[in-house]
């Protein structure tokens, strides 16, 4: 019985690292992780790429949302996910990122732009740094109220300084981001997704490293057990200030984009409904991963569009078509829950264990037989 | 090997770094052509039909009340097709919700341009939302006509050739509101309420020229707080007597709710977006419902004064109204005949007259040129000011006092002015008939 625990919890540390290592071919074990992640972010965004090529202008404007948000989203995973601190504050840090790289542009004009976006990541996490000094006082329902005043209190703070932050108005602004020589060959819409698309891809790259390293296996211990963490050396607050800090600076990272590629910073775009619905996002595409987020982006910003043509396609009273997308959304999220508690990447991992399953049992009847 | 890798990192860091600091900075100005499309092009424009867009708050902190505008403006927009359509063109309508939100606002109008190619957007609501895609719409050269908003920025010819006002400025609105607050309420301490944008700012700017010795207390509200409270408790201590609102219909409801919860009964006067009496009324109602409690409108909205330009549902022997009242008996008799429907039908108009006007060999440059140059006679009691040099809408508006018992009174004839510190003054010119504008054929 006690050798079986002992297998069973050391199992799924020890078995994927292990099979992954055995299908690997030899010379490419010796790459350290970070090449890895890099070379396949980079044919990620050669296949991207590929992809605004053959899309429509829109689209890809469409592409670089769900860009933006995979930022926020990872960042708000590897928190929730991988440290178990609820957030529902992330819209404040996105709208610290928003309006860092607004005030850049218009006050400081010569900076270019990745220096914004830049100082959008680090604006969000000293902001994460504030507010994850107090999260690692506070636990649970309490942690998740502290942030939510973050949410609510946070973009009120146009409307104290309205002629620096534009009030309810907010500020709006243009990006010149193009090299001079791109201008007019690739359409702006297309280069604003390739923009946001390798600094999320970046961002995912070094987030993969830390989930997957040293830092990843404290934030893990941390939220399975916080004595048994500190027992083994972990500083448990330090770990969940940083975890924060991650955290907030990709929500920054975020809205910079988001201001980037709108133009605009506006106190309205910030408001709860965003912070509750990233979270929600998240938890429909899966809490536990990276892939999670990916999914999440992608229903966030699709899934509203389906749900609005389709309220547009039928018939219906104008009050109850103009809701529906909300509703479907809200249907859809209970029933992925229901089906598959771990969200979208829950369900497909599930799947492909299920594929796996029934072919490998194929296949070694064959062998049986043979 | 550690080194080795650690350098290697750095080297492509900083290269890296030494592409990225090529490009120039971000808040000068594009070092290539502005515009794609010259705005001589006619996207959207068929032989049968033309498409144009607009944003409108569907859900969200402005919904109640504004999700009814496009609503009227399709219903006008269908009866004009039914008879003909506007120099042989049905007029194909796309409203996208924004929900009040700029973020949504850039995404569905980029939608409404890219996708969908509008070939104008029209009637576009909201300050913080429409000022969000200014830039992009006047770069794209796409025609933004009718804003709906007294926001003053929608009138720089020289900036922003593409785009047009349509409602009276805040400013010219808060003028006149604040020449009859001095005219009839002298010496009386008066509180401003509004919404801490634009909207707020161009109404005071407008209301100080009159009144600016008389205000005790200035309270601004955010859309996306909806406990006002806090200001009502402010503007009660500071014992306002006249309470001016620049608020929209939503917060309008809000303040009458609140300030009765709390026994403060001044003179309220509220600009044109927050002063449609049956939207509040049902907004009232509304509320009070979701609150448990029960209220009774009328008495809530006795005295209250509010300004307008376009003739009302109350009048129902005004031209205008019997041919909206039609309308709205033939395409929405579910819906509430409200001035908000007055509004959404009478802009609708406005932009058929426009098409018309503008002549059967459509493009985006000569819809410009053509509201530049003509001039319009519509529904409204008011002129509009289009011209080379001004692309604002109306140029003026009434006062009404509402009974309280279903009726109302006129308190300010239609008004004049301009937008700089000129005088108020009655306005002159007759109105003309739906049936002498010559939109339709028949």
């Amino acid at each position: 019985m006690s050798a079986e625990t002992s297998e069973t919890t050391a199992a799924p540390a020890d078995a994927p690292p292990a099979r992954r290592a055995a299908h690997r071919p030899a010379p490419r074990r010796n790459l350290p992780p970070v090449v890895v992640h890099l070379g396949w972010a980079l044919v990620a965004f050669a296949l991207l790429v590929g992809l605004t090529m053959i899309t429509d202008p829109f689209t890809n404007l469409r592409i670089a949302t769900i860009g933006y948000y995979l930022i926020a989203i990872a960042g708000l995973a590897l928190l929730t996910g991988l440290n178990g601190q609820v957030s529902l504050g992330h819209g404040a840090f996105m709208f610290i990122g928003a309006y860092t790289v607004a005030l850049l542009v218009l006050h400081l004009p010569g900076l270019p732009f990745w220096a914004d976006l830049l100082l959008a990541t680090v604006a969000g996490g000293l902001a994460g740094l504030l507010a994850g000094a107090a999260a690692a006082r506070l636990h649970g329902p309490y942690l998740a109220g502290a942030t939510l005043a973050l949410a609510v209190g946070l973009p009120a703070i146009t409307q104290r300084y309205p002629d620096f932050l534009g009030g309810s108005n907010g500020v709006s602004f243009s990006v010149n981001s193009q090299p001079a020589g791109l201008v007019g060959v690739v359409p702006a819409t297309r280069w604003e997704a390739w923009v946001v698309w390798a600094t999320a891809l970046l961002a995912m790259v070094i987030l993969v490293n830390m989930s997957r390293g040293r830092l990843g296996r404290s934030l893990r211990a941390v939220r399975d057990d916080e004595v048994a963490a500190s027992l083994a050396g972990i500083h448990v607050g330090r770990t969940k200030i940083l975890a924060f800090i991650v955290s907030s600076a990709c929500a920054g990272l975020a809205g910079g984009l988001q201001a980037f590629l709108l133009g605009t910073a506006a106190p309205g775009s910030f408001t709860v409904a965003l912070s509750l619905s990233l979270l929600a996002a998240l938890v429909l595409g899966g809490l536990g991963s990276l892939w999670g987020a990916f999914w999440a982006a992608i229903a966030f910003v699709y899934f509203q569009a389906w749900a609005e043509d389709a309220a547009d396609a039928v018939d219906l009273p104008v009050n109850v078509e103009n809701n529906l997308p909300l509703a479907l959304y809200g249907t859809v999220l209970i029933l992925v829950i229901l089906l598959f508690p771990a969200g979208i990447h829950g369900g497909i991992t599930r799947l492909r264990a299920a594929l796996k399953t029934s072919r490998q049992g194929r296949s070694g009847r064959s062998e049986g037989e043979s | 090997m550690r080194i080795h890798r650690g350098a290697r990192i750095w080297a492509v860091a900083v290269a890296g770094a030494l592409v990225l600091s090529a490009c120039s900075g971000a808040g000068e100005a594009p070092s290539g052509g502005s515009g794609n499309q010259p705005a001589d092009s006619a996207p959207g424009v068929t032989d049968n039909s033309v498409v144009l867009g607009s944003h409108q708050p569907l859900t969200g902190p402005a919904a109640p009340g504004y999700s009814k505008i496009s609503v009227a403006a399709q219903a006008m927009y269908t009866y004009i097709n039914d008879n003909g359509g506007v120099n042989g063109r049905k007029i194909e309508y796309k409203v996208e919700d924004d929900a009040y939100n700029p973020t949504k606002t850039v995404e569905v109008v980029k939608k409404l341009v890219l996708e969908e190619q509008v070939f104008a957007i029209v009637g576009g609501l909201g300050t913080p939302t429409h000022s969000k895609v200014l830039d992009y719409l006047n770069q794209e050269g796409v025609p933004d006509l009718l804003v709906s908003s007294g926001a003053l920025m929608w009138d720089q010819p020289q900036k922003y050739p593409m785009t047009f006002g349509y409602q009276v400025d805040y400013l010219r609105e808060g003028k006149i509101m604040g020449k009859y607050v001095k005219d009839n309420f002298a010496g009386k301490k008066v509180g401003l309420f509004f919404q801490g944008d634009d909207v707020g700012r161009d109404t005071q700017a407008g209301l100080d020229q009159f009144i600016k010795d008389q205000v005790v207390t200035r309270q601004p509200y955010d859309p996306a707080n909806t406990d006002v409270t806090p200001q009502m408790l402010a503007l009660k201590s500071a014992g306002a007597e006249v309470v001016v609102c620049a608020c929209i219909p939503s917060f309008m409801a809000l303040t009458l709710l609140t300030s009765a919860k709390i026994a403060f009964k001044p003179q309220f006067v509220s600009s044109s977006i927050g002063a449609d009496p049956a939207t509040l009324t049902a907004l009232l109602q509304d509320f009070a419902k979701r609150s448990g409690a029960t209220v009774a409108p009328e008495q809530l909205l006795a005295g209250f004064v509010g300004a307008g330009y376009l003739p009302r549902v109350a009048l129902t022997d005004d031209a205008w109204v019997k041919f909206f009242k039609e309308i709205h008996d033939k395409y929405i008799p579910t819906e509430a005949f409200t001035d908000t429907l007055i509004f959404g039908m009478a802009q609708a108009y406005t932009v058929g007259q426009i098409l018309k006007a503008a002549g059967r060999d459509l493009t985006r440059r000569k819809v410009v040129e053509t509201l530049e140059t003509t001039e319009l006679k519509g529904p409204a009691l008011v002129p509009f000011a289009y011209s080379k040099e001004s692309h604002s809408g109306y140029i003026g508006a009434y006062l009404v006092r509402n009974n309280g018992n279903g009726t109302s009174t006129v308190v300010q004839q239609p008004m004049v002015t301009d937008r700089e510190s000129g005088e108020v003054k009655a306005a002159g010119g007759d109105r003309v008939n739906p049936d002498q504008t010559g939109l339709l054929d028949k």
